[in-house]
Formats: C-alpha cells, sequence, structure tokens
C-alpha cells in the first residue's frame, strides 16, 4: 500500500493512523492519500464510497467535498452521513476534500449541494453501518437483522450486548462493502441530527481567529505577490518602468504574466507581478511601477453607454422565448396599459476575503491551496495553461472568507501557479486587494427589463409582456455571445409562474466588455426585481390591494408547463420538472404567510409602508415582507422584514435561517448602493467608500425567517432569499412616500415626500 | 523593533516602520487572526486592541504602536472563553467567519467601556466592522448576551 501523506492531514488526522481501522474508499482525500491500516485490499473500494473512516478508536472521520463559505455546507453534509451511520457527533472529525473527480461534481454554486449529494453521503453512511452490523452479527453469530446502530455503537437488543464503532473497525474493514440494493435508509423516525441540526464545524475554531483561510495559509520561504492589471479589458502593458519597485527592501523580482488569449473564459488576466519577501514591501513595490496601459478592444466602453443601449435593446422587439395566448391585441384592447422598464446595474461580489491563492509549481507538478468554490476547475485550468498531466494538479480547499459566486472562477489560482513557475518552484502567494476585487471582477450583469400590463374594467390582469436585455454570461465562454441563453432566461423570467391569459417573453442582445460572472442568485435579481415590481405597479393602476392582486397574479395551485407555451430547454436549475415541478400552490403558501407574519393590512401612517414580493428560485419558493420607514426628507430605514422559505427537506435549519437572514442584508446592499460603473473601459468603483455595502446602522434591523416544513425533495437554500428582498423593498417605499423605483441603486434618488 | 503582543514581547528585525501592524502581525509575528478586508480603515476586518482600545490595524505603521500592548483575537482570551467568544458560539454567529474576529474585538472593547450598551450605542460602536454575509442582527443579540455574561461573571 502507498502512503504518502500531507504532513497537514497526518496532523489533523493523527487518531486515524492505527492498525485495523475501517476506511471506506481505499482513497480518502485524493491523491494525498491516507490510508488507514497496512494488509488492506486497495481493490475492496466501494465507489463512490470515498466519504468515511473509522479508527479502532471510534474516531470517525467524514469528508465534505464542497467548499465552505458560510453556508454551513461542510458541517450540514457530514452530519447527515453521520447520522445515517448511527455516529455520535461529538466523535466525528470533518476532513475537506482536495479537487478530486471521484466525488462528482464539487462547484459549490447554484444552491445544489443538498438535493445532489445528500442520498449520496446517506448511501455512504448506510453502507458503513452496514458493515459494522455485519462485523458485529458475526462476532456474536447472531442475525444482522436482529442488530441496529445507534450511539456510535452496535447493539443487539434481544440480548443486551453492545460494541462501539471503534472495536468493530478492524473486522468491518475486511468485509466486501454492500451494494447499493442492500442498503437500508433510515425512516425520519430515527434521524436525530437531520432536521434538528449540531454545533457547526468551525464556529469555535473562528472565534479564536484559529480558522484557516485562503489569505491565511503559510508555507515555509512562502514569497508574496500582488499584480498590476490592466484598468481596461483585454488591455496590456505598453511600457513599464520598474526600477523604483525594484529598489523597496524586500522586494525580490518584476514578472510580466501573459495577457488572456480572448474569450478569457477562466484564464488569468496577465499583468505585472511584483513578488517580494512579504505582502507590504510587494504593495509598495507595486506602488512605484509606472505602466502605460495599452487599452485594448473594450477601451471605449461606458456603463451609461450601455444602460442607453440595454434601455432600447428591451424597449425593442426581441427574441420570443415564450408565448401564450395572443399578448398584443389583448394589450391593444385592454382597459389600463401599464408600462415600465426596470434597469440594474453592474454589482461587484466584495466578499470579506478577497480572491488569493498559494501555489507551488515543481517538478512537473502543481500544488495549490485556495479558497475556491469549484477545485476541479482549478484543477482543470491549471492543467491547461501550465502544461501539466491534469493528475499531476492538486488543489487543497481552504476556507472561503465569503464567495458569492467569485470564487468559482479560479482565474487566481492560475496566477499563483504561474509566479511559483516564474520563481523556480517557490510556493506565492498573490493576494488581491479590495482594489484589485473591486475593479477585476467577474460582475453581475447590468440589465434592462420592459414590461407592459394590461388590465381588464374590474382591474383583472389580462396581458403581461415582458422583455429582458442584458449582456450574457455566454461572452465570457465565447466572443461575441449577445443574446442570453437558456440557463439565464431559465432564472426568474421565462418561468413567471403568472396566470395571466395572455403573455409573452422575449429577450433583447447586448454587447459586453468586463469579465461577467455568476453572482448570488445571478438572473434572478434583476428578473424578481423588474416582474415583481411591476406586478405592484398593476395593483395600484388597478386601485387594488397589492398582496390580493399578486395571489390573483400566482392564481390556483397548479404545475406550470413552460413547453406548452414554446419554452424550449428550461434548464430547471438542473433537475427534473417531474421531480421539482414550478409549483404555484407553494408559491400562493408563502406569500400567504409572508403577509400574515407581517401584519399585512395593517392601518400605517403615511411615511411607514409595508411591500410584498415572492419568487421561485433554485426549486425554493420563497416569500418576502418589508416594512420601511420613509423620513418626510426621504432617509430610508428597515425596521422588520419577514421571509417565509419553502425549501423542501431541509438539514441544518439554524444555517437555512442564517442564510436567509444574510441574503436580505445582502439584497439590502444591492438594492440601496450596489453598483459598478465604468468610464473609458476602466471601473471607476475601488474600495468601500465608493462600493458601499451595508452596515449593522443600515441593514434591516429585525430580519424573522419562517422555515416552511414539508417532505418535498430538498431544494436551494444559499440564493433564493435574493431576489425577493429588492423589489419587496422597493414595493414598501412605493407604500410608505409614493415613490415608484424602477432603477437600482436607491442611492441618489429622492424619496421625500410631504 | 520590539513589540509587545499578546502578552509576550516579540523582536521585529528588518521590518520598514511604515508597516500597517496588520501586515507584521500578520507576516512577521505569525499571527493571521486579524485579517485584510480593504486596507483604508473602511471594514474592520483587521481590528486590534491597542492598550485595550479597538484600532484598525491596516492603517496604523509599526512605528506608532511603541511599547503599547496589542491584543489580537488569539490573545483575548486564554481559552477562548472571553464573554463574546462564548456569546458568538451560544448564537451560531458566524457564517463565512472572515469577519467575526474583527467584529468580537470591536463588541469586546464596546464592552469594556459599556457595560450595558443599547442598540444605539452598538450600531454606533459596531457600524465600522462589515459583515457581507449579513450576520449583523445576530452580532447584535450576541453583545447583549455577552453583557449579560459579563455581569454574571463580572468580567
Amino acid at each position: 500500500m502507498s502512503a504518502r501523506m500531507n504532513v497537514r492531514r497526518r496532523e489533523f488526522l493523527g487518531g486515524l493512523l492505527g492498525a485495523g481501522g475501517l476506511l471506506l474508499g481505499a482513497r480518502l482525500v485524493g491523491p494525498a492519500v491516507l490510508l488507514a491500516k497496512e494488509g488492506e485490499d486497495e481493490g475492496a473500494t466501494f465507489e463512490p464510497n470515498l466519504w468515511v473512516a473509522i479508527d479502532t478508536t471510534g474516531a470517525v472521520s467524514i469528508v465534505a467535498h464542497r467548499s465552505e463559505m458560510g453556508t454551513g455546507i461542510r458541517t450540514a453534509l457530514p452530519m447527515a452521513l453521520a447520522d445515517e451511520l448511527g455516529a455520535d457527533w461529538e466523535q466525528v472529525t470533518i476532513v475537506q476534500a482536495d479537487g478530486d473527480a471521484r466525488y462528482g461534481s464539487q462547484n459549490t454554486d447554484g444552491s445544489r449541494s443538498v438535493r445532489r449529494f445528500l442520498p449520496v453521503v446517506r448511501e455512504a453512511g448506510a453502507a458503513a453501518r452496514l458493515m459494522l452490523i455485519r462485523a458485529a452479527a458475526a462476532e456474536w453469530g447472531v442475525a444482522a437483522e436482529d442488530c441496529l446502530a445507534r450511539d456510535h455503537a452496535v447493539h443487539h437488543p434481544a440480548t443486551g450486548r453492545s460494541l462501539g464503532f471503534g472495536a468493530l473497525a478492524a473486522a468491518a474493514a475486511k468485509l466486501p462493502v454492500p451494494a447499493s440494493d442492500e442498503l437500508e435508509l433510515r425512516p425520519r423516525e430515527e434521524w436525530r441530527y437531520i432536521g434538528r441540526g449540531v454545533p457547526l464545524a468551525d464556529q469555535e475554531a473562528i472565534v479564536r481567529g484559529a480558522a484557516t483561510y485562503g489569505i491565511d495559509f503559510r508555507l515555509p520561504g512562502m514569497r508574496h505577490a500582488v499584480i498590476a492589471r490592466s484598468p481596461v479589458l483585454g488591455g496590456r502593458p505598453k511600457e513599464v518602468d520598474d526600477a523604483a519597485a525594484r529598489e523597496v527592501a524586500g522586494v525580490l523580482d518584476v514578472v510580466t504574466l501573459e495577457p488572456f488569449q480572448a474569450p478569457h473564459a477562466f484564464q488569468a488576466l496577465g499583468g505585472v507581478a511584483v513578488i517580494a519577501t512579504s505582502t507590504w514591501a510587494a504593495l509598495e513595490g507595486r506602488r512605484r511601477l509606472k505602466i502605460e496601459w495599452e487599452p485594448g478592444p473594450h477601451g471605449s466602453y461606458d456603463t451609461d453607454a450601455e444602460r442607453e443601449a440595454l434601455t432600447q435593446a428591451a424597449q425593442a422587439s426581441g427574441r420570443v422565448v415564450r408565448r401564450r395566448g395572443e399578448v398584443d391585441t389583448a394589450l391593444k384592447t385592454a382597459h389600463t396599459h401599464v408600462s415600465a422598464t426596470y434597469r440594474t446595474p453592474l454589482l461587484a461580489h466584495a466578499s470579506m476575503e478577497p480572491p488569493c491563492a498559494v501555489a507551488v509549481v515543481k517538478d512537473g507538478t502543481c500544488e495549490a491551496w485556495a479558497p475556491t468554490q469549484n477545485p476541479q476547475a482549478a484543477q482543470a485550468q491549471l492543467a491547461q495553461d501550465l502544461g501539466l498531466d491534469p493528475t499531476k494538479v492538486t488543489v487543497h480547499v481552504t476556507l472561503l472568507g465569503g464567495g458569492f459566486g467569485r470564487k468559482s472562477k479560479p482565474d487566481f489560482v492560475v496566477e499563483a501557479a504561474k509566479l511559483s513557475q516564474a520563481r523556480g518552484g517557490e510556493p506565492v502567494q498573490v493576494l488581491w486587494t479590495r482594489e484589485d476585487d473591486l475593479r477585476h471582477d467577474y460582475y453581475h450583469a447590468p440589465a434592462a427589463v420592459h414590461l407592459e400590463g394590461g388590465l381588464d374594467a374590474q382591474g383583472k390582469p389580462v396581458a403581461w409582456l415582458q422583455r429582458s436585455a442584458f449582456p450574457t454570461i455566454g461572452s465570457t465562454f465565447a466572443a461575441g455571445a449577445k443574446a442570453g441563453n437558456a440557463l439565464e432566461l431559465g432564472l426568474g423570467f421565462v418561468d413567471l409562474p403568472f396566470a395571466v391569459p395572455h403573455l409573452r417573453a422575449e429577450n433583447g442582445e447586448a454587447e459586453n466588455h468586463v469579465r461577467i460572472g455568476w453572482l448570488r442568485s445571478v438572473c434572478h435579481i434583476f428578473h424578481a426585481f423588474a416582474t415583481s415590481s411591476f406586478a405592484d405597479e398593476l395593483a395600484h393602476a388597478a386601485g387594488r390591494d397589492p398582496l390580493e392582486f399578486l395571489l390573483e397574479l400566482i392564481g390556483e395551485p397548479r404545475h406550470v408547463d413552460l413547453a406548452a407555451e414554446g419554452v424550449e430547454g428550461y434548464p430547471n436549475h438542473g433537475e427534473p420538472l417531474d421531480r421539482y415541478p414550478i409549483d404555484t400552490g407553494r408559491l400562493r403558501r408563502v406569500t400567504e404567510l409572508a403577509a400574515n407574519k407581517i401584519g399585512w393590512g395593517r392601518e400605517l401612517p403615511k411615511g411607514r409602508g409595508l411591500g410584498i414580493a415572492s419568487h421561485r428560485s433554485f426549486l425554493s419558493y420563497v416569500a418576502t415582507a418589508v416594512e420601511v420607514e420613509v423620513s418626510k426628507d426621504g432617509q430610508l430605514t428597515i425596521p422588520t422584514v419577514h421571509v417565509v422559505a419553502d425549501c423542501g427537506l431541509i438539514l441544518h435549519p439554524d444555517r437555512v435561517v442564517a442564510q436567509f437572514e444574510g441574503a436580505a442584508v445582502f439584497g439590502a446592499s444591492l438594492a440601496r448602493t450596489g453598483q459598478i460603473t465604468a468610464k473609458q473601459g476602466a471601473v471607476e468603483q475601488s474600495n468601500f467608500h465608493d462600493y458601499p455595502v451595508a452596515r449593522m446602522s443600515d441593514a434591516p434591523r429585525e430580519i424573522h425567517v419562517h422555515l416552511v416544513e414539508n417532505d418535498a425533495p430538498p431544494a436551494g437554500a444559499g440564493e433564493p432569499g435574493v431576489p425577493p428582498f429588492a423589489p419587496a423593498l422597493c414595493n414598501a417605499i412605493f407604500a410608505a412616500a409614493g415613490k415608484r423605483i424602477r432603477d437600482l441603486p436607491l442611492a441618489g434618488q429622492d424619496l421625500s415626500w410631504d | 523593533m520590539k513589540l509587545r503582543v499578546n502578552g509576550r514581547e516579540v523582536e521585529l528585525k528588518g521590518v520598514d516602520p511604515a508597516t500597517p501592524l496588520l501586515w507584521v502581525l500578520r507576516d512577521h509575528v505569525g499571527l493571521t487572526g486579524p485579517k485584510f478586508g480593504c486596507g483604508m480603515a473602511l471594514c474592520g476586518a483587521c481590528t486590534v486592541h491597542l492598550s485595550g482600545q479597538a484600532m484598525r490595524s491596516c492603517v496604523l505603521p509599526v512605528a506608532a504602536v511603541g511599547d503599547q500592548e496589542v491584543t489580537t483575537i488569539e490573545g483575548l482570551s486564554a481559552e477562548g472563553d472571553h464573554p463574546c467568544q462564548r456569546a458568538w458560539c451560544e448564537g451560531n454567529v458566524a457564517q463565512c467567519g472572515y469577519c467575526q474576529p474583527g467584529q468580537i474585538m470591536s463588541a469586546a472593547a464596546l464592552l469594556a467601556r459599556t457595560p450595558q450598551p443599547s442598540d444605539a450605542q452598538i450600531d454606533a460602536a459596531m457600524s465600522g466592522n462589515l459583515c457581507r454575509c449579513g450576520t449583523y442582527p445576530r452580532i447584535r443579540r450576541a453583545i447583549h448576551r455577552a453583557a449579560e455574561l459579563r455581569q454574571e461573571e463580572g468580567r
């Protein structure tokens, strides 16, 4: 057996190195192999069972294969496995997986960790359980069916005998790993942790300052680097004067990194790197670089002009992506016709930990440590860009100080690797400053969404036309891509669940001049802002209560059939519609509950108002009700938010509540102040003074989250809280102050009233 | 150059005196508890105590520290059981946790001078600390809880 061990893992999993422990899966954590004992038959691997190891002391190690950026997934999935196994959580240690194809997708985005992997980890737990039971049954000479596993031991109730997992581990390891069809998953009544929760894996380390994020990772002899990058996408350094930079004490070298080849995808941007013995020396060195940049093809990019172009595209006819009835006729003959264009800007992720990575490239191998949401994409990009055999690339995943989608792109990991290569294999850490992060993000796309609605004489909605235009994320992967793709239009646009007799959805084209990426809930942000605000506009135009009108729009409980309306290739967040239909009954329910919780309909003086919005995203149904206070001179405060979330089966309720609390604050940030602008190709913002985000003093004060309990299949929790917040907030502002908000952010808009 | 950090004397060799204390702590003293978030004292992730006062270490040149006592999150308590740390764990405050060392240092300094802070005092003391995960309501509750714990234990 081979036993190459990563030093850090040996320290972390010290107890696992005894002879005779049970290791499910010959390689626990990828190429950095840790095998528990001698004499193990490496052929006995139960793919995909790479998940759990038990040593002879009873210590259980469970692999977390998805990245931890605050959702608690590093606790929740291992917790589910432990529950299925019958382990005592106090005796469980969590091991973070490296990038390894055998874990399936480790791309931690799209709010899909639980729905994709709950069955997998439960199977792993059930397999281990069965092996332990069979070992005990053999020891006692009894039938396995008469034994059960609970509280970290196997019990034979008929004779009152028990054996702890530690005592059974060696014998269990010798047994054949059971096949899938031999496994029985625990029924709900036996769940001890699923649906309740356990203490969080890293909470203690965090409050002691002992948690290791990407930025904290250190290796002996590690160098520090910062990179000067072209202010304009695709620009290159025309002239570089690095004399003063090289004179800074501690600066070792100044290295030019080749720019990417368009389309950029996940390639490093390129630029001029300063490598030093300390972070400060590198920063001081970079400050002294004199660089003249050639802007390249995007040098005239201007976000004001872009907003105009998007508005025009949204207001002109576009490509039809969904059709029901005859919208044009219905609008023409409607008693009331309402028209509105909603616009949202570029947004930056601005996670508290900026992008950073450490890499060592030598002897034909690459080893990297990074706060990455997608270690497998990092492996692939590193192999490609360094010309390495992919089996020689190892990516270790640290904790992430926030991600929101930025850290699923591995460009910053490639930078560290290229610089290590330039330094002959020395470990190099690349750090992005806040300025780097805000100026060179993969931004959330700006958008314009145009809507036209028709009401009959009784104020019933009869027609709904919607058209959205935004630079497509397709442009990240293919030059010249201009139309929204099926994935993007499937994020809150083509799947509008409203029961209006005549409906049409169209998409307009847009050019792109920055890197566009996924930002927490992605296109749902502008689609929900527009459609949920417009629902409120129509309600007021009809002279009707917005809640009552919204419920009529949602209509009777039913499953929406998009294919019947010409929608092609609706991705449904990667899940089959028969398992995760568009269920308007669930949307109605969360809407009614949220309205009830906030006390919809109570009398409020002018200057105070309630707003509501509900939205299906990532297969979850969320309604957000907001109470605002707008002072006469237009100061906005948000005293109360109620969120009702139907996410199907929930593993760790506290973490799901936390996600919806946080999403309300995230939504408040983007609604109030989120805006990236560019002039002459270059982003104008640089730090938190000109890209403000919510602070304790202006964030929503009381955020109440109500989780709907049901047995529906698990759906997303990380992102669905974001889309309904901005429209609910703006609908509340209209109720309070009579000001209709069609452009975000709120900053700079006059909310005063008299 | 000598510094007093978390009750120990640390000798620094070859460190530019203009280096912000944050980078001295992280790169030269080996304490990565204080975090980098902005470099401009706008986010509070770098908060440490200087003679018990909360300071943004990212804009404090190490030369200005002198012989004052520097306390980082690692030195806030010997056993990780400062009332703020316990209240944070009780309330499951952290999500990603990156900002929390700075939050806790600001909160601890607040409670040291204002043992029973009002919500308005909490806002004023804590609004320099950003959290992109949105844990503000839990931070506020944890500070009230920590105040309770301090009172119960006379800390």
